[in-house]
């Protein structure tokens, strides 16, 4: 692998791991406002 | 039965089977839950949604929402894995990212199944279990009943596999009432009729594609004239059962009236469509036209629906 394709390749694994987090985050927030909505019901 | 590929599509069959040495790009995995068609399927949800007689907590509404969005994108995902060899064979979907070999087989399918599975458990959680069941059945019938079983089979695949796409609208509407009534059932049955001549429309002026890879589309298979009287057919009987809703007082007379006027607009769409037969270097203006407007059309059925039942549940109508 040559120092570019590596360069490209951490790029592409950080890109995937950032989206990945903030989906995570997002799915956090979704359950406890679906919590909290269920638990006023 | 299935015809040889030819050599010129070998090269995005070669970029598929090459051994990933890159980790795919999360864009990718974006592309594979088709979002265009998913912006359908999330708009005739939420209409199913919003149309329902009855209160739903915009987070749970929310949540039903993105739930049909994923169980489309999951469905999608497992589309496009067990086809990636017919994609790669067509110009329209070669560039596709299982066929222009920017994602690996196996994370595909995994992805369509994490999308799905979560889907219906979410949605079986969060909102109720009867609208999760009915999604699971949706994703089973577009990813199994049509992908695998109908669409290599039979020139009748999209008729019945049209199935998969009227779902969102009825579990829209479950989401909000618990229960199946029979307009949840109409809305099903608009879609169903409404997808024959938009796919066929489509697959007109794209079928040398579809023959190409052995897909027994209509237009392949029962020839063009076939075809074009089919989607009249299917036009006419799309009209009464448009208006459905009105008669059985699921709808107003605003939702009435215009369906009435789009109804007999894709009438008068598919008429050129069918009076004629295409010709050498033939443009296919009608047959793209009228899948133009068969799109906004669904849009449109849906759209007004919605402002019928909340201008009915408003009082004023």
């Amino acid at each position: 692998m040559t120092p570019e394709d590596e360069a490209e390749y951490r790029r592409r694994q950080k890109s995937r791991n950032v989206v990945l987090g903030l989906v995570l985050l997002f799915f956090v927030a979704l359950f406890y406002a679906i919590t909290i909505v269920r638990m006023t019901d | 039965m299935r015809m040889p590929i030819e050599a010129s599509e070998t090269e995005a069959m070669t970029a598929m089977t090459t051994a990933q040495t890159m980790p795919a790009d999360w864009r990718d995995f974006f592309a594979l839950t088709k979002p265009r068609v998913m912006s359908l399927v999330i708009f005739t949800g939420l209409c199913g949604l919003l149309a329902a007689p009855g209160h739903i907590h915009p987070v749970i509404g929310f949540t039903a929402i993105l739930c049909i969005a994923l169980g489309a994108g999951g469905a999608a995902a497992l589309n496009q894995w067990w086809e990636a060899d017919l994609d790669a064979g067509m110009k329209r979907t070669s560039q596709r990212p299982l066929p222009a070999g920017r994602l690996n087989r196996v994370d595909a399918r995994d992805f369509g199944i994490a999308l799905s599975a979560a889907s219906v458990g979410i949605m079986g959680v969060a909102v109720n279990w009867l609208s999760a069941v009915i999604l699971a059945i949706s994703i089973l019938y577009y990813a199994v009943v049509y992908t695998i079983w109908l669409k290599p089979r039979t020139p009748q695949n999209i008729v019945i596999g049209g199935g998969a796409g009227a779902f969102p609208p009825m579990i829209g509407w479950v989401a909000v009432t618990g229960d199946i009534t029979l307009m949840p059932v109409l809305l099903f049955a608009i879609i169903f009729m409404w997808t024959p001549p938009h796919f066929w429309a489509l697959a007109l002026f794209v079928q040398s594609d579809y023959a190409k890879v052995g897909i027994p589309m209509m237009p392949v298979v029962a020839g063009e004239r076939s075809t074009r009287r089919q989607i009249l057919a299917y036009s006419v009987l799309l009209l009464p059962l448009s208006l459905a809703p009105w008669f059985i007082g699921g709808a107003g007379a605003i939702y009435g009236a215009a369906a009435l006027a789009l109804s007999a607009a894709f009438l008068v769409f598919s008429l050129p469509v069918a009076l004629r037969s295409a010709t050498e270097g033939d443009s296919m203006r009608p047959e793209k036209r009228l899948f133009g407007f068969s799109i906004l059309y669904l849009f449109a059925l849906f759209a007004v629906l919605v402002l019928d039942r909340v201008m009915a549940a408003q009082g004023m109508l």
